[in-house]
């Protein structure tokens, strides 16, 4: 009797792929940021992002002021790392006027730019493990650290997120007094926070479940798809353009670039963790060799007094810094006057987001969010 | 460091290109620009396999617009070299780099929608930043704002 049951063709159940739109406004997608998926049960079949919703059309608005106008605007690009945007645009702008930075600006922007890095990172741990489900307990001691980096930028720029620290040929004002030693001290209460934080992470086995072998990358496809920043370095590829292009003074400091090897979720995060470790030692170096002497030169102190009359030499100038995200790149274009005719920012976290479709597909719905979280991106860069 | 002359030298004589030197770039002529590209990635000398940027400009007084392209080199560490090229304001039409460099994808689909250049051989040429339904392309010198008292009835 229970023979002619079993050997009963039934149909077969049939599974409708299923639409679901992850965003713009949920936790996960940190900001008005939109991923179009098509799941087959809880797997990715596609993914499409959708982005803009932040599009203020920052470009057009730089090529409507003043050349220093927009430096405040670079503060709202990647808001969590103004100092570096800062760094990027002047940079630009100095290469095409061609005037020199003096030593102890170059000191201190290299300063600026390493302490960047660390509240970047140190941040973006918090988030990624907040994405893994542990609900801002990592997130908040990130933030208490990042909270005594802020507490610096207070000092010297007057402002804790939005800096508008530097100038074309220097920075805006000169360290304040006791500057150095607080800094000192939180570069060496950091590897002890550094350790605490690995104890707990590192060698955790539901974060090595979740994140090892999770959205692999692999170096050539990384290389063709213009993928910047860590992202490019967990998948073992040596470009930090720190070392490449040795801008400023970055030559003068000892320090390596870590590089994954996997190319997954887990070599991103603790490229990172290696990379604050190197920041220190930049840093630790910094403070040693930091001397007296201008913080602007001449002629950029004549062009921060009047920013409505300065005016930029004819011609087109591309300079590229290696941000905490990966290449910004700003590209100017000068006619000669007193407004930019074109100013393009190549923003990292944008383009690193090509990429997206193919580390998610096959993952399930929840790796995507984790694979999203570990490219570190902002909405105000992505969306400009 | 690159010199852009030999680049230029380099281009006349293995594929008779003839290349101008503007700015800090090379000007290609639009109908080798693929040749270029294919050119400068595969040459062992070269190997230009990553590209660092790509944007448009628009020179309205010569009825023109430049993409510029940044190539750079992750094997010999190389670069980045620009290379531009030049279209017709009106007929704004370039070949695609997509399909050689992936990373120009989201790129070309800013150009395309903040200056209207159509990248021949994109497979998802749409708009990236603004929505859909908009009309005209904002980072044009001539776009011309929209009143922002008129009464525009949404659906």
């Amino acid at each position: 009797m229970t023979n002619t049951i079993e050997t009963q063709t039934r149909p077969s159940l049939s599974t409708q792929q299923l639409e679901v739109s992850i965003g713009p406004q949920h936790p996960s997608t940190h900001g008005v940021f939109r991923m179009n998926v098509v799941l087959d049960g809880e797997t990715i079949v596609k993914l499409k992002p959708v982005m803009g919703y932040l599009h203020r059309n920052h470009e057009q608005l730089a090529e409507n002021m003043s050349w220093l106008g927009s430096m405040p605007y670079t503060d709202r690009l990647d808001y969590f790392c103004s100092m570096t945007n800062n760094i990027a645009y002047a940079l630009a702008v100095e290469k095409l006027m061609g005037i020199d930075v003096p030593e102890r600006a170059q000191y201190i922007r290299v300063i600026m730019a390493e302490l960047t890095r660390l509240v970047n990172h140190t941040a973006l741990v918090g988030f990624l493990l907040n994405d893994l489900g542990a609900f801002f307990t990592p997130v908040l001691y990130a933030f208490r650290e990042r909270e005594k980096i802020l507490d610096l930028f207070e000092s010297v720029a007057g402002s804790r997120m939005m800096c508008n620290y530097m100038r074309f040929g220097g920075v805006k004002l000169d360290l304040p007094d006791g500057f150095v030693d607080c800094a000192k001290a939180i570069v060496d209460n950091y590897p002890p926070f550094l350790e605490e934080m690995e104890r707990l992470l590192t060698k955790n086995e539901i974060l090595m479940a979740r994140c090892q072998n999770v959205g692999i990358l692999l170096k050539d496809l990384a290389v063709n798809a213009s993928v910047t920043g860590p992202v490019l370095r967990a998948s073992g590829v040596n470009y930090d353009i720190r070392k490449i292009d040795k801008y400023g003074i970055y030559d003068r400091f000892d320090f390596k670039v870590p590089l994954g090897t996997v190319g997954d979720v887990y070599d991103r995060y603790y490229v990172r963790i290696l990379e604050m470790r190197e920041s220190l030692k930049i840093l630790r170096q910094a403070f040693k060799e930091l001397s007296a002497g201008p913080v602007i030169s001449q002629k950029g102190l004549i062009a921060a007094k009047s920013p409505r009359n300065m005016k930029v030499p004819a011609g087109d100038a591309y300079g590229r810094i290696e941000a905490p995200k990966g290449e910004l790149g700003f590209y100017i274009v000068s006619e000669g006057g007193t407004k930019p005719y074109r100013y393009h920012v190549r923003a990292p976290s944008f383009i690193n987001l090509t990429i997206l479709e193919d580390m998610c597909l096959g993952h399930k719905v929840a790796d995507a969010i984790i694979i999203l979280g570990s490219i570190d991106i902002v909405l105000g860069e992505v969306d400009r | 460091m690159i010199q852009l002359e030999e680049v230029k030298a380099e281009l006349e004589k293995s594929l008779g290109v003839q290349t101008e030197l503007s700015g800090s770039g090379l000007l290609v002529p639009k109908s080798r620009l693929l040749d270029v590209f294919k050119f400068l990635k595969e040459n062992a000398k070269y190997q230009m396999d990553y590209i660092s940027n790509l944007c448009a400009v628009d020179y309205l007084k010569q009825s023109q617009i430049e993409i510029v392209y940044h190539l750079y080199s992750m094997r010999n560490k190389t670069g980045p070299i620009g290379i531009k090229v030049r279209t017709d304001r009106q007929d704004c039409i370039v070949p695609s780099a997509t399909p050689l460099f992936r990373g120009a994808e989201f790129q070309e689909r800013e150009a395309f929608d903040l200056y209207g250049v159509k990248f021949e051989g994109h497979t998802d040429l749409r708009r990236i930043l603004m929505w859909d339904g908009f009309e005209g392309f904002p980072m044009r010198k001539d776009y011309v704002h929209e009143d922002e008292d008129r009464y525009v009835e949404h659906p």
